[in-house]
C-alpha cells in the first residue's frame, strides 16, 4: 500500500467517524448535566484575573502557550 | 514549519465537514461588568494593575465585549543591567472581542493593542468553538497573529529617548478539546504551535563574559536567532465532588527550537458555602532547563553565535500557592443587576534558579568572585481584587 493511498484511508476513516458521530446517542442526557453547568466547573470563571496570571507567567517563564490567552506587551523590565 | 499550514488546512476541512451534523445551538455568556486592581511585588519590581470590562449580548447570537488594563511599573527584574533601564513605565492595553454564535459554532474575532513607551503590541485573534456528538465535545481552532515593534529607551524614567530597534511577528495556531466524560467530569486538551520571527531578544538584559578587568567580567549584547517555534500541549480535568464541591488537574508539556523543555502541573480544589461564598485555592508546579545559546557567563566575548542571559531563558522552578474567595454580595441582586460580587486573591510565587547568579547583589566586592556569587531566588506576591455584577 503506498503512503498516497494509506493517507486517503485515513481521511476516508476521520471522515467517516465524524459522520457517524452525528449518531453518537449522548450518553450524559442533557437532564443530567446540571453539575456540569454549575459556575464551580467553569474552567475561567473571570477573564480579567485568567488573563493577568497567565501574563505573570509568560512574563517570567520562558514557555507560552495552550493556556487560551491572546494578549500583548513585552513585561520586558 | 513549512508543512503546518498544510495540517491546518486539514484541521479546518474537517471542522468545516463537522458543521454538516449539527443541532440545537450555543449559547453566550452573561452579561457583566468588572472592575480589577492588582499589585504584584517581587524580584525588585512593583507592578499594578487597574482593569475594566464590559461584555454585552446585544442578542441571543451576538456578544461584545471590550476591555481596558493599564500596569504601572517600577522597579526593574535583577537582570536589567543596563544604566539607562527603565525604572517607572507603564503598559496600556486594550481589547474588543466579538462573538458571534451560529446554530452549534462559536466565532470569536478579537484585537488587542499594548502600548508602552518602548514597546507596541498589536494583535489579532480568530477562533472558532463546534458543539458535536450530542453537545458533549467541543472542539475549538484558533489563529492569533501579534506584530510588535521595539525599542530602548536610552533617557530616563521621567524624559525618556526611544530609539525603535526592530520589529516582531508572532503566529500562533491552536487546536482545542473539551469532552463531558461523565455526568461528573469534564476533561480537555490544547495544542499550540507559536512561530515568531524578527528581534525577539530583550534589549534592557545583557550577556556577561570572563574579562580581565577589577570586577572579573565585562557585559555584552545578547544575541538572539531571529526565528523561533515551540509547541505546548495541555491536559485538564475538572471532576464535581459529591458535596458540591470541584477538584482540577492540569498538565503541560513545553518544548521550542532554543532547547527549552518545560513542564507545568497544577491542582485547584473549589468550594462553595451557601450561595454566597465560594473558597478557592491552587498550587502549582513550574519547572525548565535553559536554552542552549544561554550562559550565566561566557568564556570570553562572541565565543558563541548566540549568546543570551536572559533569566526567563535559564533553568529555574517556580511553585505558586493561591486562595481565592468570592463573596456574594448581592446574591439575589439589585437595582438593574441579577447578582453581584467581590473577589479577593492572594497568591505567592517562589522563583528558583539553577544557573543564573545574582550579579546585582554579590561580587568581587563582597568576596564573590565572577561565577560563584549565589544562585538568584526570590518570591513574589501577588494580590488581586475585583468587583463583577452581572446583568
Amino acid at each position: 500500500m503506498t503512503m498516497r493511498t494509506s493517507s486517503k484511508l485515513a481521511v476516508a476513516g476521520i471522515i467517516g467517524l465524524i459522520l457517524g458521530g452525528c449518531s453518537i446517542q449522548p450518553w450524559v442526557k442533557p437532564y443530567e448535566r446540571d453539575r456540569l453547568a454549575d459556575p464551580i466547573m467553569s474552567w475561567d470563571r473571570d477573564a480579567i484575573s485568567g488573563a493577568y496570571v497567565d501574563h505573570i507567567y509568560e512574563s517570567r517563564e520562558g514557555s507560552r502557550g495552550a493556556t487560551g490567552t491572546a494578549g500583548g506587551g513585552c513585561g520586558c523590565n | 514549519m513549512t508543512t503546518f499550514p498544510r495540517h491546518l488546512s486539514r484541521l479546518a476541512a474537517l471542522a468545516a465537514l463537522s458543521l454538516m451534523c449539527v443541532a440545537g445551538a450555543a449559547v453566550l455568556p452573561d452579561d457583566r461588568a468588572d472592575v480589577f486592581y492588582s499589585s504584584y511585588r517581587g524580584g525588585g519590581m512593583d507592578i499594578t494593575g487597574e482593569s475594566v470590562l464590559v461584555r454585552k449580548k446585544f442578542s441571543e447570537q451576538f456578544a461584545v465585549q471590550a476591555n481596558y488594563f493599564i500596569d504601572k511599573v517600577s522597579g526593574a527584574s535583577v537582570d536589567v543591567l543596563s544604566n539607562a533601564s527603565v525604572i517607572k513605565d507603564e503598559r496600556k492595553q486594550k481589547s474588543l472581542s466579538v462573538d458571534y454564535i451560529h446554530d452549534k459554532t462559536q466565532y470569536n474575532l478579537s484585537y488587542t493593542n499594548s502600548t508602552e513607551r518602548d514597546y507596541v503590541s498589536n494583535t489579532t485573534h480568530f477562533s472558532l468553538s463546534q458543539d458535536m456528538f450530542g453537545d458533549l465535545t467541543t472542539v475549538t481552532l484558533g489563529f492569533t497573529d501579534s506584530r510588535d515593534k521595539i525599542g530602548e529607551n536610552n533617557g530616563k524614567s521621567y524624559a525618556p529617548i526611544i530609539a525603535w530597534l526592530g520589529h516582531a511577528q508572532s503566529r500562533s495556531y491552536e487546536a482545542g478539546l473539551s469532552q463531558v466524560v461523565t455526568k461528573n467530569l469534564i476533561a480537555g486538551a490544547t495544542l499550540e504551535v507559536i512561530t515568531d520571527q524578527g528581534l525577539l531578544s530583550n534589549p534592557y538584559r545583557s550577556i556577561r563574559f570572563l574579562d580581565a578587568v577589577p570586577l572579573g567580567y565585562s557585559l555584552g549584547t545578547q544575541v538572539y536567532p531571529n526565528t523561533h517555534t515551540s509547541t505546548a500541549v495541555e491536559a485538564r480535568a475538572k471532576y464535581y465532588l459529591p458535596y458540591r464541591a470541584a477538584a482540577s488537574v492540569s498538565y503541560r508539556y513545553f518544548s521550542d527550537t532554543w532547547g527549552i523543555r518545560a513542564n507545568t502541573i497544577e491542582l485547584g480544589y473549589t468550594q462553595p458555602v451557601s450561595n454566597k461564598f465560594i473558597f478557592e485555592g491552587r498550587v502549582r508546579h513550574y519547572s525548565q532547563n535553559h536554552a542552549t545559546f544561554y550562559s550565566d557567563l561566557f568564556p570570553f566575548a562572541n565565543s558563541q553565535n548566540f549568546e543570551a542571559r536572559d533569566q526567563n531563558l535559564a533553568a529555574s522552578t517556580n511553585n505558586t500557592i493561591d486562595a481565592k474567595m468570592t463573596w456574594a454580595f448581592a446574591p439575589e441582586g439589585f437595582l438593574i443587576f441579577k447578582r453581584a460580587t467581590t473577589t479577593f486573591d492572594v497568591s505567592r510565587i517562589q522563583f528558583k534558579y539553577s544557573d543564573f547568579r545574582n550579579i546585582k547583589a554579590y561580587s568581587i566586592a563582597n568576596g564573590f568572585a565572577a561565577g560563584t556569587e549565589p544562585l538568584y531566588s526570590f518570591n513574589a506576591m501577588v494580590y488581586q481584587v475585583y468587583v463583577s455584577l452581572f446583568f
